[in-house]
């Protein structure tokens, strides 16, 4: 019995990507009856190929990909190692996790408003520093080496990375680890390197390839920051599906059947790499240097790292606001030169409709993400092995390669363009965060007070209603908090799944982006940010409310 | 990759007329009667606030007039619909389909009418039509050389425009040598959008129109002529001023919104929209500053429509068509005409109207920014779509990929 909460949480993320999967080969050799052909053909990949900026494409989307998962592995890992334990670090952590909760498009508008030469930093300068008066000519945002797209990355795959971190570290067993290592006279991050780094990184492995994945196939903040002479392969793909040429479905799909490729092999590389940077960490290790030198460098750096994604998402966010009030906002002034409500009035006929829309949506497919998370593992007491790698399989699969043949089977089963469809394709992403989230506290869960209440007669349920799920209500509710951010940042599967029947604020905020009006992107970035921090909140409080008079439950 | 195109052409021609014989005589009664309390889904763009204010008061006028709800899909790219649409058939959905209404033209309408994905012909029945001024403004029967017969109703037209900064630049260059030796000497001041995007494709053409001694190849579909010869002059006009581009033309803005956010950030001197009431709108929104004027080439400038389509397998016809004949209302075009609104040119002769009709657009102020009619020069026929599509392709080939 126990062991179908496992599988239907299986089933839940596997095969809506598969069957979306299996929709993307057909057209992808050529097989498409909608638009008449039902021949097999190379044709599609023939045309995939000789498209002249290929080879440049799939080299950013590597190249971007790489670097901004290294770059957020190090400095999550600069940031725990330098700094665990201290003051500050517990700071730094409570700042950058509600960070997780602002969709990827909101923070990468705002980065690319405080740094384009028309952006706040160059009018904060200007003239009185840099002497210009009008913008200067410098390609800072969507540079042809996409290091615009890899900062508006790593400002929220750090965060993300950051938690994931946090939760491992438990029983990675750190801090005992950190003080023998300490005592032996190794520096901070030197000790925490050599002594705990190895068994984090194991249990933050498959949210790291995770990262990979995303980043390698991201395509709103790609299309906001990154390259655009091509721009990344992923874009590039869902330009030729928007193509008026309908024959550029064809090329698409041979498309997204190379990006999954692509996203394999890099995998299979990074892998390679653990192995390398493994081997080669073993001999630093044994080589014993204690490294208390490096701590002056990089204890600021790490500190310095934090710092600056604090500021750019921060500075970033509170400049879309001030553009959601400006009227108009020439270069170089610093402020509006007229303050409107007129943008906010503009939208409100249907906010409150979409708000209620995205909200139930969210409730809803988080709420059985959870159920469906706590029965899968309290399904499987142990880690479970290769079969839980499979939850990751929705974020592993680029969203771009399976969603519009999973698209084409909703609506077969004619299962879509209702809310409770959206809420089951927002199912297949909640979930697997949920399941991140959740896994490890869960794990991490003190089993004696379950023999406990066993000794005093309560069954296997009554231990979980009444023993394990509120002594881990503080994981539940942040799970929850998490889960629902996921469904609102949803895009593609609200649209296509969705059948423009369905609009949440994320649909809304990337319609009205497309018109590069920055007054608009800043209300409605300022709206998909406002349902999230609001559940993040009130996650945060549930739980103090509740452990008000149980000091065992506090925050150590 | 045309050979999917022409079998399924085919198989269209074969099973569209079931529609076509039947809807001429449109029943308007029975419409009216059929469509109380439905809900029309219309597809269109939904980047900019006053065309979503616009869409949102005509829902409020079909719904106080037949009872009809009209809920705006906003959507980030028109194609979206025609995806939508698409897979709808490849699902064998051919009823009840989630598309009721599309703001369409150009290489889309193309795509749906070859594909046999349109509900029609429905446009020159209904009960408005014959306040369309299809004489003066022959571009509602041919949307891009090719013949609209009535699967779109036109509802606006457009005409390319030029905006510039007064304030900074008085003298603007009206035609296209003229621009091309402006950009030379003043580098970093011009820009387009990225073809394929439609306003960026729409500049190439205009400026194709400019270097051709013949444009008239142009109404033709590109395969019939010597495409390398016709175009070379369009590469070296490129070649030419691209060093001399903003950002030296090592990156361009995605689209119109974001090219006329470059003219408001004062990044560039001199941009330019499809709808010549764009920058007294947004000077009125506050959004652009006092002194931009606008101008066009003397060798006058692309000018097209815009057109409501229904999908084959609509769920809600009746409402659509409803939709499709409110929006040709007199009433309706002069709001749309109107520059604190949308600043659209009406389709409607003023001839055709009643003369209190006629009143409301002789009384609508142009905007501190818009030419007067008899200023906006020639309106060029838009070229074949083949060339937007094949122009557009090899641009990036060109300067799309080579970073």
């Amino acid at each position: 019995m126990a062991r179908i909460g496992l599988w239907a949480a299986l089933a839940v993320l596997a095969l809506p990507v598969l069957a979306g999967l299996a929709g993307v080969i057909g057209p992808a050799f050529g097989y498409f009856p909608a638009l008449g052909s039902t021949q097999i053909s190379p044709e599609p990949m023939r045309a995939l190929f000789a498209w002249p900026g290929l080879g440049t494409a799939m080299r950013l989307s590597v190249t971007t990909g790489f670097l901004a998962t290294a770059l957020s592995l190090a400095l999550t890992v600069l940031i725990v190692a330098a700094w665990q334990g201290t003051q500050s670090f517990l700071w730094v952590t409570r700042v950058l996790a509600p960070f997780l909760a602002l969709p990827h498009a909101a923070a990468a508008f705002g980065l690319a408003f405080l740094i384009a030469p028309s952006g706040w930093i160059a009018r904060a300068l200007s003239p009185w520093a840099t002497g210009w008066d009008r913008p200067p000519d410098l390609l800072l945002v969507n540079d042809p080496f996409g290091f615009a797209l890899v900062a508006g990355l790593v400002l929220k795959e750090v965060p993300f990375l950051l938690l994931m971190t946090l939760a491992a570290l438990p029983q990675a067993d750190s801090l005992r680890s950190q003080l023998v290592a300490r005592a032996l006279g190794y520096g901070r991050v030197t000790g925490w390197l050599k002594a705990v780094a190895p068994r984090v990184y194991a249990q933050i492995r498959l949210p790291v390839y995770a990262v990979l994945a995303y980043s390698m196939s991201v395509v709103d903040v790609a299309h906001i920051l990154g390259p655009t002479r091509p721009p990344t392969l992923a874009v590039q793909i869902l330009e030729w599906s928007t193509h008026p040429d309908l024959a550029m479905r064809f090329q698409a799909a041979a498309g997204a059947l190379l990006q999954l490729g692509l996203v394999l092999v890099a995998l299979a590389v990074w892998r390679g790499a653990e192995w390398g940077i493994g081997w080669l960490g073993t001999r630093w290790a044994a080589g014993g240097a204690r490294g208390q030198k490096l701590d002056i460098v990089l204890r600021p750096l790490g500190a310095a790292g934090a710092v600056l994604i604090g500021l750019a998402v921060g500075l970033g966010l509170a400049g879309l606001l001030v553009w959601s009030f400006a009227g108009l906002w020439r270069f170089p002034s610093v402020w509006p030169e007229v303050w409107t409500l007129r943008n906010w009035a503009g939208q409100s006929a249907d906010l409150g409709r979409i708000l209620r829309d995205t909200a139930v949506i969210a409730f809803g497919s988080t709420a059985i993400a959870l159920a469906l998370a706590i029965a899968a593992l309290h399904a499987s007491p142990g880690a479970g092995g290769a079969r839980l790698g499979l939850i990751y399989l929705p974020l592993i699969v680029p969203q771009i390669a399976f969603l519009p043949g999973l698209a084409s089977f909703a609506l077969v089963l004619g299962l879509d363009g209702t809310r409770m469809a959206v809420m089951l394709a927002h199912l297949i992403f909640v979930l697997p965060y949920v399941y991140l989230v959740l896994a490890d506290p869960w794990r991490a869960w003190d089993a004696r007070a379950g023999v406990a209440a066993a000794a005093l007669g309560a069954g296997p349920v009554r231990v979980l209603w009444s023993v394990r799920l509120p002594m881990l209500t503080r994981a539940l509710a942040v799970a929850f908090a998490v889960g629902f951010a996921t469904s609102v940042a949803q895009y593609l599967p609200s649209l296509l799944i969705g059948a423009g029947r369905v609009s949440t604020v994320t649909t809304e905020a990337v319609a009205l982006a497309s018109s590069g009006n920055r007054r608009l992107i800043g209300v409605w970035a300022a709206v998909q940010m406002a349902l999230p921090m609001a559940m993040f909140a009130l996650c945060l409080a549930v739980p103090a409310l509740l452990f008000r008079y149980r000091q065992g439950m506090r925050i150590a | 990759m045309h050979r999917y195109l022409t079998t399924t052409a085919l198989l269209a021609s074969i099973s569209l007329p079931l529609h076509a014989d039947t809807l001429p005589r449109i029943d308007w009664a029975q419409v009216t009667e059929s469509a109380q309390g439905q809900t029309v889904f219309w597809h269109a763009w939904g980047g900019d606030p006053r065309i979503n204010a616009f869409i949102a008061s005509v829902g409020e006028d079909l719904q106080a007039r037949y009872g009809v709800t009209l809920e705006h899909v906003r959507l980030a790219d028109t194609a979206d619909a025609v995806t939508r649409v698409i897979s709808e058939r490849q699902a064998g959905r051919d009823i009840g389909g989630a598309v009721d209404v599309i703001w369409i033209n150009g290489a889309n309408f193309a795509s749906m009418k070859d594909q046999g994905l349109l509900f029609g012909p429905f446009a020159e029945s209904l009960p408005n039509w014959p306040l369309v001024d299809t004489e003066a403004n022959p571009a509602v029967l041919v949307d891009f050389t090719l013949p609209v017969e009535g699967f779109g109703s036109p509802w606006a037209m457009f005409q390319m425009v030029f905006e510039y900064d007064s304030a900074t630049l008085p003298e603007p260059p009206r035609s296209l040598p003229a621009l091309r030796a402006w950009i030379a000497e003043n580098p970093g001041r011009f820009t387009y959008p990225q073809p394929p995007d439609f306003l960026g494709t729409s500049f190439l053409k205009q400026a194709l129109y400019g270097v051709l001694d013949d444009p008239s190849v142009l109404m033709g579909p590109v395969d019939a002529v010597d495409y390398e010869a016709v175009t070379a002059p369009l590469w070296a006009f490129l070649d030419e001023i691209t060093p001399n581009l903003w950002r030296q033309g090592r990156v361009f803005p995605a689209n119109e919104p974001a090219l006329g956010q470059l003219l408001a950030d004062g990044e560039i001197d001199i941009a330019f929209a499809f709808n010549p009431g764009r920058a007294s709108a947004a000077i009125a929104d506050g959004e652009l500053q006092d002194t931009v004027r606008t101008f066009v080439f003397e060798e006058g400038t692309l000018a097209n429509s815009s057109y409501l389509s229904i999908p084959y397998n609509a769920a809600n016809i009746e409402g659509a068509l409803l939709l499709a004949n409110l929006i040709l209302d007199p009433a309706i075009q002069a709001r749309a005409q109107d520059p604190d609104v949308l600043g659209f040119q009406t389709v409607l002769g003023l001839h055709l109207l009643d003369p209190e009709d006629r009143a409301v657009f002789e009384d609508l102020d142009l905007g501190i920014a818009t030419l007067a009619p008899d200023d906006m020069g020639t309106g060029l026929d838009e070229p074949h779509p083949s060339w937007m599509t094949r122009i557009a392709g090899d641009w990036a080939a060109r300067y799309g990929t080579g970073q």
